[in-house]
């Protein structure tokens, strides 16, 4: 599977379930296509025609306001029909606008920022107690970051040396507002997450190359739990919607989806 | 029946490798024996109850049955968020362990009254109450969650409880415990909880009580349960339920929302500005033997 066309694939998903069911949250979708495509085509053991093989790594999308991408990305990869994705966000459908368990791939439900790092924990540490080899992947966003709980949850995972547990930040740098400076400054995140007992790595959050060098640099590590700073862009492949707040609420109309995903296409 | 649940999980948890206890830092002088027992079926998370709760929820997710131990409101308001939508929308068998409720911890103040905590758990579409009347019931309440592990609120008083059962009883959901009076009586006096002392003591201490009141305790309820419960006092004429809760959010108030008319005997709002022993709290606050006069 390729991971570039992967991404691409689901990028264009996306835009058009996001602009057929008039949501929100493009630009956080867009920011985290290429380390979804990257984990799914490359790291993570998957079986999409058993979503809950007991030998499935995890992944928890605890920004699950990116919900969106993931389904995307799940109906590609077969574990869904993907002709359900055209339900999104419709009444009395399953695909909810924040990710939902009850979809075919989607271990947890978020929407609440804060939640998907203590679960992943739980997760981790449920398969070191039970002997198994699966690891677990926990998505976040960068605002997310302000959340106390999550904090709470890096010092258990340090302090029971979870060494199967990947958390990753994409680290775009904007919230729902402003910029993350601007709002509650988070840094130095490095050194914070480091001295809460954490393996750091800093990836380019959309160059494959480098993402999949660093989850597999990730896997080497014993002992510590591993944590992965993705340099992201907001609204990425769309260059309107690029480095953009508005983006994060406002809906595309007719005219910015189609110059979207025109650009996708060509990119 | 802080003892007697911590001996009833540890027999469960000899032969079940996947039930796990999590603490939030307290229960000294409590936990140590399963702790001892069980050092890999036992955490400390510290002091951090959302994060109890989301460990809780991952474990339960891979097949454990856990149980998390805290005191009053810590392990219900601090973390009421993770329990809605870790535990209860995703239906886990995680069984929150409150000790303390009501006013058990009393001289300690407000910050440590659990007199609010049933308005919560009980508006959670899956999770069920389990509020037991003694130690024995305490036991039994174990067995039956740990029979049928499913999202669940244990909450129990503190220490030094009366045994007020000849043995341990077999508890169904949503089902009533008969503990005295005559059982072809039509007027019940109900209780949830560590205050079914209370009921006995009323009905022991008038004749005219004893003679025509029944006193049960249900000590399994919850928002799944309201069909059989209302089933199940549909054959009373008069009801009173004791309740060492406000009145807001509680069990009578459930019972009257199902269409079950009862008078409540609950812990005025006022409790919230004194503190001072469990029984002070109680007798002060609206729950006493004499209070009961005003509701027959």
């Amino acid at each position: 599977m390729n991971s570039s066309k992967l991404s691409k694939d689901i990028k264009l998903f996306c835009l058009r379930m996001i602009y057929e069911s008039n949501a929100s949250h493009i630009g956080s979708a867009l920011s985290i296509a290429d380390i979804l495509s990257v984990l799914y085509a490359d790291i993570m053991q998957t079986f999409p025609e058993n979503p809950n093989h007991p030998n499935r790594d995890r992944f928890i999308l605890s920004k699950g306001h990116a919900a969106s991408i993931l389904y995307a990305l799940l109906g590609e990869l077969k574990y869904f029909d993907k002709a359900k994705l055209s339900n999104y966000g419709k009444n009395g459908d399953i695909l909810m606008n924040h990710v939902s368990h009850k979809i075919p791939g989607v271990e947890f439900s978020t929407g609440s920022l804060g939640h998907g790092l203590s679960f992943g924990a739980g997760k981790a540490l449920a398969a070191k107690k039970k002997g198994e080899t699966w690891n677990t992947y926990v998505l976040m966003s960068d605002g997310e970051l302000q959340e106390g709980s999550i904090w709470e949850a890096l010092m258990f995972s340090a302090h029971h040396k979870l060494d199967n547990i990947v958390a990753i930040i994409d680290y775009n740098k904007l919230q729902s507002l402003k910029s993350i400076n601007e709002t509650l400054n988070i840094e130095p995140l490095k050194q914070k997450f480091a001295s809460f007992g954490w393996h750091v790595l800093e990836v380019e959050g959309h160059d494959h190359k480098d993402l999949k060098k660093t989850f597999f640099e990730a896997k080497k590590v014993k002992n510590k739990p591993q944590i992965i700073i993705a340099n992201t862009v907001k609204g990425k492949g769309v260059s309107f919607m690029e480095n953009s707040i508005k983006w994060h609420y406002k809906t595309p109309n007719k005219r910015d989806y189609l110059k979207a995903i025109q650009e996708v296409k060509n990119a | 029946m802080r003892n007697a649940l911590i001996k009833a999980l540890i027999l469960k948890a000899k032969n079940n490798r996947q039930l796990s206890l999590i603490v939030g830092d307290l229960g000294y002088s409590v936990v140590e024996s399963f702790e001892n027992s069980f050092p890999d079926q036992f955490i400390n998370v510290g002091v951090a109850e959302q994060n109890m709760i989301g460990i809780a929820s991952g474990m339960a997710s891979e097949g454990f049955q856990v149980f998390t131990y805290s005191i009053a409101n810590f392990p219900i308001f601090r973390c009421a968020e993770h329990i809605r939508n870790d535990i209860d929308y995703h239906n886990l068998p995680v069984t929150i362990i409150a000790v303390g409720g009501g006013v058990a911890y009393g001289n300690l103040g407000y910050s440590h009254h659990a007199v609010q905590d049933f308005s919560f758990i009980r508006s959670l579409i899956n999770m069920i109450i389990l509020a037991p009347g003694d130690p024995l019931e305490t036991s039994a309440c174990i067995d039956f969650i740990t029979d049928n592990p499913q999202p669940s609120y244990l909450r129990i008083n503190k220490s030094g409880e009366k045994l007020l059962f000849n043995k341990k009883p077999c508890l169904k959901p949503g089902e009533l415990n008969i503990v005295a009076g005559r059982k072809n009586n039509k007027k019940l006096i109900l209780t949830t909880g560590a205050v079914l002392e209370l009921g006995l003591n009323i009905w022991e201490s008038n004749k005219l009580i004893k003679k025509n009141w029944m006193v049960a305790s249900l000590p399994i309820w919850g928002e799944t349960l309201r069909g059989i419960i209302t089933k199940e006092l549909s054959k009373y004429k008069k009801i009173i339920v004791i309740e060492e809760h406000l009145l807001a959010g509680g069990f009578g108030s459930f019972l009257r929302e199902s269409g079950i008319s009862c008078e409540i005997m609950h812990l005025e709002n006022e409790v919230c500005n004194e503190v001072g022993s469990q029984n002070y709290l109680k007798k002060k606050f609206g729950l006493n033997i004499n209070m009961i006069f005003d509701l027959l």
